[in-house]
């Protein structure tokens, strides 16, 4: 295998022992960047020669004979959601099209103090919304199984460079599955933290009650070694925990669920999940119990509910939070021509700069707070909240973790549901409970659906700041899948991509 | 500038009570802002005092200033408010080029303080003012309105944002209507508001300064028929920034409803603007319709709880009512009614205070700051307390007067110097070489000379009249060119020649 | 009751986004089948349940008050679509006076 088919955990290894040069690997990384880059898209910027200097960096300082973490050196590629001094911070839209943020998110703060090597930032959906990264003001990214499929969304960037060997590790953001639906359709592994366990500072918010930062990775174990590098308490977030991070990259490690409670979600399968999906899922859920985890299957009603509370809730939070993109401080500016007045300005900034999807949400947003339906939406779908939190607690007492697929279907084609709304929004239904109710959740790769050979993933749902039960199961699926393969997902993903 | 009809305001009064309510600011002095650690000061090179959080830039995020809050919960107490067990910041949502996220972060239907009620006093009649609730917020940057004739904003060209104050801590104080008061209500509505930043002082919270505009007030009345129960409409008039224009504005507001209402027309609910130069009210622009502000709960922060403990620590923190400490001094300090109105007036309590507690008599306390301080700070346009002299130092030459080391003429020198940063006192006294001949012979010669040269007046006093002395006094003084102790030139001559 | 044309012009107009007759039409359609699709939300909501408007249990964050460093104003100003004596210039406001 080349350098950029290895894991992060290897690289790592690899560049602490002095086998290989930070530099070498992030040289290796840019060169595939730009081969492939014309075909898959992930990136909207590609810092290569900043990256280079970072490297360079970490190879002095490892010469002289300093003590750097696990991922020193390993390169990482950025959503590009997150503020990050010297490169343009966009989240995929036209208003915010080469601004450049002068502060650094504490997640980016926290690779860069791990010595790791940012080689650039992410497509995304504009401003995170949406389930495809068609909604990119960029061009979409396309799915390096099948091109002419979509890499989910809204990080699908993060999760394409991954799937393409663009880079070993990337950096995302979940509100309602943007970690976990792109992982599941690009075979990779994405993990959505236990709210407020990762600082959202310098995360350009969506929905501020549900965004969280996570770690986007090819292997169980490496998503663990960017979790513990990203997460904990961070002053600068008031909804940061103040507690130590779970030890996730020990839970990685266990590889064993013998004795565990496995809760199956009965409300997230049967009708209008593909066949293939739901075959992986029961053959993994089968797997899990032969290797000692009891099993059992979980109601949790109000589910049903998530869905729609979550397009109250979203909307209403990002059409606040959206608010500030006025055209008066930075970004685009439409308009000013000197008879304009400031709030014509704003009106035609707004309409220039932002795309249809994010239109539509602060559209709704807007009306689900405005006088007079306030109770009957924002007020309602709060409500909600309270139901979905109240099912996974009764269910946290019956089963250590709960799971279910990742998302109904595999990868999509481009252009298949771009114009139909609602038929988007369901690729988010399994993953949005836990964005409600903030505990921990990943998705792992589970193989392939028989009928069209894509990725299918496999959802573990965890109590609040209990991220290693997310780990510990994800890694028993992880080795159940190369007991089936006699191979790795990552063997598989070098293979079948490319 | 359209011109409005006025009733004569005791027409007014015959045919209508109005009815109040006031909502004051109050710009906190913590270090930093409110959400952010910024500086708060007053008057830094535009935008040079924020940051990705009081700009609102993508992906910032606020965290409170505990001392805010603190100061909230105190306020709250002083006004008899209750203080909430849990609370929190909502996001008020509409656009506007000084609020950098295009919200306000505010509190809505949870303030931290809330119920709470206030007597005050107008010529020796009492008025309660029930409080609705004092609530946290944060302030807007500034907008430098170009172009145009006036430099206002109607007419301007452009405008020129600067986000300095951007995030400064304001508490919102809201009464609830205020009824009952008959014709007395702007001088009701400018003692409230004088009492408010007095005990704003008086905690320490505020600079209070209203032509900086750290407490601002925003006047509503309306006019509701005598005998009825029925509320009128009411305006509120912004842009009052001062006790005077509080009084002025609310009485023209007055005459200009009770105006319409007499004509059988109906006043509109609108917002105007006092204009100080003209002593008028205007409408501002009219909006189109209502503004909805889309509240919902601020997400980015967590609920606010104070706990019991807390709030009974920060009550023991809250100081009298300024009227009845006002009331206990003047007993303590005997001054007369006219006297202690001056120096509350002046804003001298303090300063006098802290005189008295440097060793001071009263009397001595009160005749530096009234008079001879008074003079020099009107002088130099500022108030007493931004003199550069100490109470203490004030205390210092009084000392100097009472050891008999100087005398009254010799301390305004001693006090010019101080002002002018030359030292303290007994330096400037030791330095100069001020201190007073007392005992010495050259001042029994003075004494002597003074004797023979008044003779006449010499035996007024050897007969008893002792009144006389004055003028032996002033001989004495002149001859030693008022480097002499008056009191022991006093009792020298009166040593000499007393029966 | 559907959403009409006009009450997305009110909305737009909160919003301040410019939207053409056209774009208003195709919206109102869009949110009427998103509404009729969240509606289950309102009706599952009853009056016994309370409310949570965030998972976390966070009370009482609180910051010290001790002034930090702000940012250079050349880097605040660096980004802005016009500048005028250290200040964002921007068109003229039509708001209300303050």
């Amino acid at each position: 295998m080349s350098l950029i088919h290895e894991s992060a955990e290897t690289l790592g290894a690899l560049i602490a022992s002095g086998d290989v040069s930070s530099r070498e690997v992030t040289q290796a990384h840019v060169d595939h960047i730009a081969a492939v880059e014309p075909d898959i898209h992930s990136y909207l910027y590609v810092d290569a020669e900043r990256a280079l200097a970072q490297a360079k960096a970490v190879d002095s300082r490892l010469a002289a004979g300093e003590k750097l973490g696990p991922l020193a050196g390993v390169p990482i590629a950025v959503k590009d959601v997150f503020t990050y001094v010297g490169a343009p911070t966009t989240c995929g839209s036209r208003i915010l099209e080469g601004w450049m943020p002068p502060y650094n998110a504490t997640v980016v703060d926290r690779i860069l103090g791990a010595g790791m090597v940012i080689l650039g930032k992410t497509n995304m959906d504009e401003f995170a919304m949406g389930s495809s990264t068609e909604n990119s003001a960029f061009g979409p990214t396309h799915n390096p199984w099948d091109l002419a499929r979509i890499p989910g969304g809204s990080g699908g960037g993060s999760a394409a460079a991954l799937a393409g060997f663009e880079a070993p590790l990337s950096l995302g953001s979940d509100t309602g599955g943007s970690i976990r639906q792109p992982a599941a359709v690009t075979g990779t592994v994405g993990v959505k933290p236990t709210y407020g366990g990762t600082s959202r500072y310098g995360l350009v918010a969506m929905a501020s009650s549900l965004d969280q930062p996570g770690p986007c990775a090819r292997t169980v174990t490496d998503a663990a070694l960017l979790h513990a590098v990203i997460a904990g308490y961070d002053p600068h977030d008031s909804t940061s925990i103040p507690a130590p991070a779970p030890d996730v990259v020990g839970a990685a490690r266990v590889r064993d669920v013998a004795g565990m409670r496995i809760g199956v979600v009965k409300e997230l399968g049967g009708e209008g999940y593909d066949p293939g999906v739901k075959q992986r899922f029961q053959e993994t859920v089968e797997a899990l119990a032969l290797a000692g985890a009891e099993i059992v299957e979980v109601s949790c009603p109000h589910f049903d509910l998530a869905l729609g509370a979550y397009y109250l809730i979203m909307p209403s939070e990002a059409s606040s939070n959206l608010a500030r993109f006025d055209a008066m401080r930075y970004g685009l500016r439409v308009g000013d021509d000197g008879n304009n007045s400031a709030e014509q300005v704003m009106r035609l900034t707004r309409r220039a700069g932002f795309g249809q999807e994010v239109k539509r949400r602060i559209i709704l947003g807007t009306y689900a707070l405005s006088s007079g339906y306030y109770d009957e939406y924002y007020g309602s779908a709060q409500k909600a909240r309270t139901l979905i939190i109240a099912d996974f607690t009764a269910a946290f007492e019956k089963v250590d973790v709960l799971v279910s697929p990742t998302t109904p279907t595999t990868a999509f084609k481009l252009g298949e549901r771009i114009n139909d709304p609602l038929a988007m929004y369901k690729a988010d239904l399994c993953t949005i409970p836990s964005n409600m109710a903030g505990n921990a959740s990943g998705s792992f790769p589970v193989g392939l659906a028989p009928e069209d050979g894509l990725p299918v993933g496999f959802q573990v749902m965890a109590p609040p700041m209990r991220d290693d039960l997310v780990y510990r199961v994800g890694g028993a699926v992880e080795s159940t899948l190369e007991d089936v393969w006699g191979h790795t997902m990552l063997a598989q993903l070098a293979k079948e991509t490319r | 500038m359209s011109y409005d009809d006025l009733m004569e305001y005791d027409e007014v009064m015959e045919r209508f009570d109005p009815v109040l309510g006031l909502e004051v600011h109050v710009e906190l002095n913590t270090a930093s802002k409110m959400f952010c650690s910024c500086s708060t000061g007053f008057g830094g090179e535009p935008n040079s005092q924020t940051c990705p959080v009081c700009l609102g830039l993508p992906g910032s995020l606020p965290v409170v200033n505990g001392k805010a809050v603190e100061s909230a919960i105190r306020i709250g107490l002083a006004l008899n408010c209750g203080i909430a067990t849990w609370c929190r910041f909502a996001r008020k949502n509409y656009f506007y080029p000084d609020m950098t996220k295009d919200f306000q972060t505010s509190q809505y239907d949870e303030p931290i303080c809330f119920d709470g009620h206030v007597e005050i006093d107008v010529d020796g009649e009492s008025f309660e003012i029930p409080i609705e609730r004092a609530h946290m917020e944060e302030d807007a940057g500034k907008s430098l309105h170009v172009g145009g004739a006036t430099g206002r904003i109607a007419g301007a060209d452009y405008s020129l944002l600067d986000y300095n104050r951007a995030g400064v801590p304001l508490i919102e104080i809201v009464t609830k209507p205020v009824y009952g008061t008959g014709a007395k209500a702007p001088e009701v509505a400018r003692a409230y508001v004088s009492f408010l930043r007095d005990m704003m002082k008086a905690l320490g919270v505020s600079d209070v300064r209203m032509e900086q505009g750290s407490l601002r007030c925003d006047a509503n009345v309306s006019l509701m028929p005598k005998g009825s129960t029925q509320l009128g409409t009411r305006t509120e008039t912004k842009n009052v920034n001062s006790l005077r224009s509080i009084e002025k504005a609310l009485r023209y507001e007055i005459c200009r409803q009770g105006a319409i209402l007499a004509s059988g027309g109906r006043v509109k609910q609108e917002t105007r603007h006092w204009l100080e130069v003209s002593g008028v009210t205007a409408p501002g622009r009219s909006k189109e319709q209502a503004e909805d502000y889309r509240y919902f709960p601020e997400p980015d922060l967590v609920p606010i709880a104070p706990s019991r403990e807390w709030v009974e620590e920060l009550r023991a923190t809250i100081p009298e009512v300024p009227a009845v400490r006002y009331e206990r001094l003047r007993g303590e300090w005997g001054y007369t009614e006219l006297e202690m109105q001056a120096v509350i007036a002046a804003q001298g309590v303090d300063l006098i205070a802290a005189t008295i507690e440097a060793g001071a008599s009263p009397q001595a306390a009160r005749k530096w700051w009234m008079s001879e301080l008074s003079r020099q700070a009107n002088a130099l346009g500022v108030d007493l307390e931004e003199l550069s002299i100490t109470a203490t130092q004030v205390a210092q030459v009084q000392a100097l007067i009472d050891e008999g080391a100087i005398n009254d003429k010799i301390a305004r020198t001693v006090i010019d110097a101080v002002l002018a940063g030359e030292g303290e006192p007994r330096q400037i006294v030791a330095a100069k070489g001020l201190a007073v001949v007392s005992d010495s012979s050259a001042l029994q010669e003075a004494v002597d000379a003074a004797i023979a040269e008044h003779a006449d007046v010499a035996d007024k006093i050897r007969e008893g009249k002792t009144a006389a002395v004055g003028a032996l006094i002033g001989s004495v003084m002149k001859s030693m060119k008022g480097q002499a102790d008056a009191s022991a030139v006093r009792e020298l001559i009166l040593g000499r020649l007393a029966p | 009751m559907p959403l009409s044309a006009s009450d997305v012009a009110h909305l737009a107009d909160l919003a301040r986004i410019e939207m053409t007759d056209e774009e208003l039409t195709l919206l109102s359609g869009q949110l009427d089948v998103i509404l009729s699709a969240v509606a289950s939300v309102s009706a599952a909501a009853g009056d016994d349940v309370a409310p949570t408007s965030h998972a976390l249990a966070l009370t009482n964050v609180f910051r010290q008050d001790v002034v930090a460093p702000s940012l250079p104003a050349e880097s605040v100003l660096a980004a802005a679509p016009a500048v005028e004596e250290g200040r964002f210039r921007v068109p003229q406001i039509l708001g209300e006076e303050i």
